[in-house]
């Protein structure tokens, strides 16, 4: 069943709620809506199996400087939340006579149009779990935990001036771990829009065949500064972290960056790490919940070093506010799509290049020490190793690390590998994310490792 | 409701936030208008809130070393939320959430007579606590809910797990007893084990007594970093703001005040736990769990509590 992720159903609301009204200046509406399979897998068997139909509408009405908005679950008939959204604008356009201006509301300068439609093909869900069964379980006698999620994504965006977005993505994300005990597992994923079992257990069993190193004995390092190859996976993590405030303007301007020291010239990046926000290459729309059309590319770190624009993501009223130009993002000014320029290490080199010290396939729970210095920290997990003349020699017990992101990517960046990996958000807080990141793996000199 | 007020002071390149209980979790509470009463929120709070912002920026940054440790509630919470609150979560302890959330230093053999902290310890399971954020009278089970300890005197006792999970234990052989504690975000996501009102229960020094005997330590205010390991064991947290403790009293202010420990030993140092007139009733409104994700209310008392020895340090510069 399709529900509002059909750009019919969402014709129907526009055309209906977006006549020609002398009372406002505009009214909008934003979709979002999915269906999705989610199943939870846990010692290679279904542990929980939802499907999910759902979507939200925000409605919002503008005259002059006020805007009133309400967001509503819709229910799926038609008729009905067509009813509810009829009424529901009678009480926004009451609430615009009670509020006051807002002296930073912004509105597209034009009306604007886009669509993009990515179609896919996905599993049946009771035949993955019978796959998951005999191939994890049965035949690889595998500890398997993980967690499927699939179905069509959709974004939407009208309003009453004549703009129209439709952004949809029929995608999966299958994300799951081989446990060999404890907390030793290797972390394997599966994600794109179009599903081959046989790629799922190709991917299953080169994650088998690397359990058995996990089974030596594990090596406890002492704290200290540690030179270590980063996993597309970790750098995920790190560059991720840094999409926390790092970028925005508001943060920039009030002085709460975790970037602040590259933006007062005080540290700098590596040459060689050139970072952008390039949504047009991501899954994310391109456009906002206010109809503000994203440009496909943000350059954030050139160089190293701030590029001319001032690398940061402006939302569109924080940009009135500091008298810049916006680039369309939503108030919450963080990345969707970051994109970590590729190096020149072969990617098969990278051990080579590490030559000895620690491999980080992941790393969990990051948040900042010092935000002020762009100091991190953060905890190692899964298949990590320690790795002595570019060979895996034993897998690492769980260490934590502190240091500051500004000077491992910036004078302990030893290099970056010279292909890339797309990793989409698999985050389901309220509903399915689009944004992703795209970076190779690095290796860093001087990792700080404090616990 | 969640109130909060925060500034932010400048000075000489440095930058300081201070909120009034937390910018991510802090004071929250059951109830209506009355509740910004409570937090202070109409009168004292934003003065104080600016004041200390702009303590902090002439500030110090906090000393490095091994220093007894005075939490204050708005620290507790996230304390008892992380070391104690998730690696109690049964469906963790029987791996559901290995794949992301993680697992748990704690086994099902250990409730009953695992340590887990010192004889101060006292940590209770109470739905029935007035004005705390996940307060309910049945679980989403439909399980009864009711005030059970979880841990006594320091030791483990049972985990957070509703009637699903304690029976999946009772299959596996354990018979851990249960708390209704299974809970939803909302309509679109299956309950699982949650933590709901978790807390810690007051001991019997007050607030100037716990002070007075500290020779050398830092109070530590409002949870603004958090990170532990995926089976709940290292952890580095960070506060707003913080004072330094000399010879019994209290002395200068100090800024970025992070501390780290393994929670399987921290809540051994336990040294002294505050009476009643030091306990505030706290949570957070972003409990994060599950797969698909939820995010869901906890609430969180806790009364001011001392640590002997733990491994504090300071900003970089």
């Amino acid at each position: 069943m399709m529900g509002y992720t059909d750009p019919a159903r969402f014709a129907l609301l526009a055309d209906a709620l977006l006549q020609p009204d002398a009372a406002v200046d505009r009214t909008s509406l934003y979709l979002r809506a999915e269906v999705s399979d989610f199943l939870r897998f846990n010692q290679a068997r279904l542990r929980q199996a939802t499907n999910v139909q759902q979507a939200t509408l925000t409605l919002a009405v503008e005259r002059g400087q006020r805007r009133a908005e309400s967001t509503l679950t819709l229910g799926g008939e038609t008729a009905l939340d067509l009813a509810r959204l009829q009424a529901e604008r009678c009480l926004l356009l009451g609430q615009l006579d009670l509020i006051a201006d807002d002296p930073w509301l912004q509105r597209p300068a034009a009306p604007s149009h886009s669509q993009r439609d990515d179609s896919g093909t996905l599993p049946d869900a009771a035949q993955l779990i019978a796959l998951v069964h005999s191939q994890a379980g049965q035949r690889l006698q595998q500890d398997f935990v993980g967690f499927y999620a699939g179905g069509p994504v959709a974004h939407a965006f009208a309003d009453s001036l004549g703009a129209r977005h439709w952004h949809r993505v029929v995608s999966f994300q299958f994300d799951w771990c081989l446990y060999h005990r404890a907390d030793k597992a290797v972390k394997t994923s599966y994600a794109g829009t179009q599903w081959h079992d046989a790629e799922f257990v190709r991917r299953l069993d080169a994650a088998a065949q690397q359990v058995p190193l996990l089974g030596q004995p594990p090596r406890t390092l002492a704290p200290g500064a540690y030179r270590a190859a980063l996993a597309p996976a970790a750098m995920v993590e790190l560059l991720g972290t840094l999409g926390w405030s790092g970028f925005s303007l508001k943060a920039r301007r009030t002085g709460v960056s975790a970037l602040m020291r590259l933006a007062r010239g005080e540290a700098a990046f590596h040459t060689s790490f050139q970072l952008d926000d390039a949504v047009a290459q991501g899954t994310a729309p391109g456009f906002s919940a206010e109809g503000f059309v994203r440009p496909g590319r943000v350059a954030l770190v050139d160089a190293g070093q701030l590029p001319a624009s001032g690398g940061t993501l402006n939302a569109p009223r924080t940009a009135a506010q500091y008298g810049v130009l916006a680039n369309g993002v939503g108030p919450q000014e963080s990345p969707d799509a970051l994109l970590l320029a590729t190096g020149q290490i072969p990617q098969g080199d990278l051990l080579r290049v590490l030559d000895t010290g620690l491999y980080i396939s992941n790393l969990w729970y990051l948040n900042y020490s010092d935000r002020q210095s762009c100091r991190m920290t953060g905890m190692t997990r899964y298949a990590c190793f320690w790795v002595e003349a570019g060979r895996l020699v034993a897998p690492i017990n769980v260490m934590r690390f502190d240091d500051d992101a500004l000077r491992l990517f910036g004078s302990g960046l030893v290099g970056l590998t010279d292909s890339a990996e797309f990793t989409p958000n698999s985050s389901t807080y309220g509903a399915r994310q689009l944004d992703s990141v795209t970076t190779p793996a690095a290796v860093v000199s001087g990792l700080q490792l404090t616990l | 409701m969640t109130p909060s007020v925060t500034a932010t002071a400048q000075a000489g390149g440095l930058t300081q936030v201070r909120s009034s209980a937390g910018q991510y979790n802090g004071f929250c509470q059951q109830g209506g208008i009355e509740v910004l009463d409570r937090a202070g929120f109409r009168t004292q709070e934003g003065p104080r809130v600016a004041r200390e912002a702009l303590q902090l920026v002439g500030a110090p940054a906090c000393p490095s070393g091994a220093l007894d440790l005075i939490l204050m509630p708005d620290q507790m919470m996230l304390q008892i939320h992380e070391s104690i609150g998730h690696p109690l979560e049964l469906d963790r302890i029987l791996g559901d959430e290995r794949n992301m959330a993680g697992t748990s230093f704690v086994t099902m053999d250990m409730f009953g007579h695992y340590r887990y902290g010192s004889d101060l310890l006292n940590v209770s399971f109470d739905p029935g606590r007035p004005h705390e954020f996940a307060g309910f009278a049945f679980d989403d089970e439909g399980m009864a809910a009711e005030r059970a300890l979880l841990i006594e005197h320091g030791v483990l006792l049972r985990p957070l797990g509703g009637s699903l999970s304690q029976a999946r234990a009772r299959a596996l052989g354990f018979d851990l007893g249960a708390v209704a504690t299974t809970r939803a975000s909302a309509w679109n996501r299956a309950p699982i084990d949650r933590m709901s009102n978790l807390n810690v229960e007051p001991g019997s020094h007050t607030l100037d007594q716990i002070i007075a005997s500290t020779e050398l330590g830092v109070v530590m205010h409002t949870n603004c970093s958090w990170s532990i390991d995926d089976s709940r064991n290292k952890f580095q947290f960070g506060c707003e703001y913080a004072r330094m403790v000399r010879g019994g009293k209290l002395a200068e202010v100090v800024r970025n005040p992070n501390y780290r420990g393994i929670s399987a030993t921290f809540w051994r140092s336990l040294a002294m736990v505050g009476d009643a007139s030091t306990l505030q009733v706290m949570g957070t409104p972003f409990c994060g769990k599950g797969e698909p994700s939820q995010v869901i209310r906890v609430g969180h008392a806790a009364p001011v509590c001392k640590f002997a020895q733990v491994d504090v340090f300071g900003a970089a510069a």
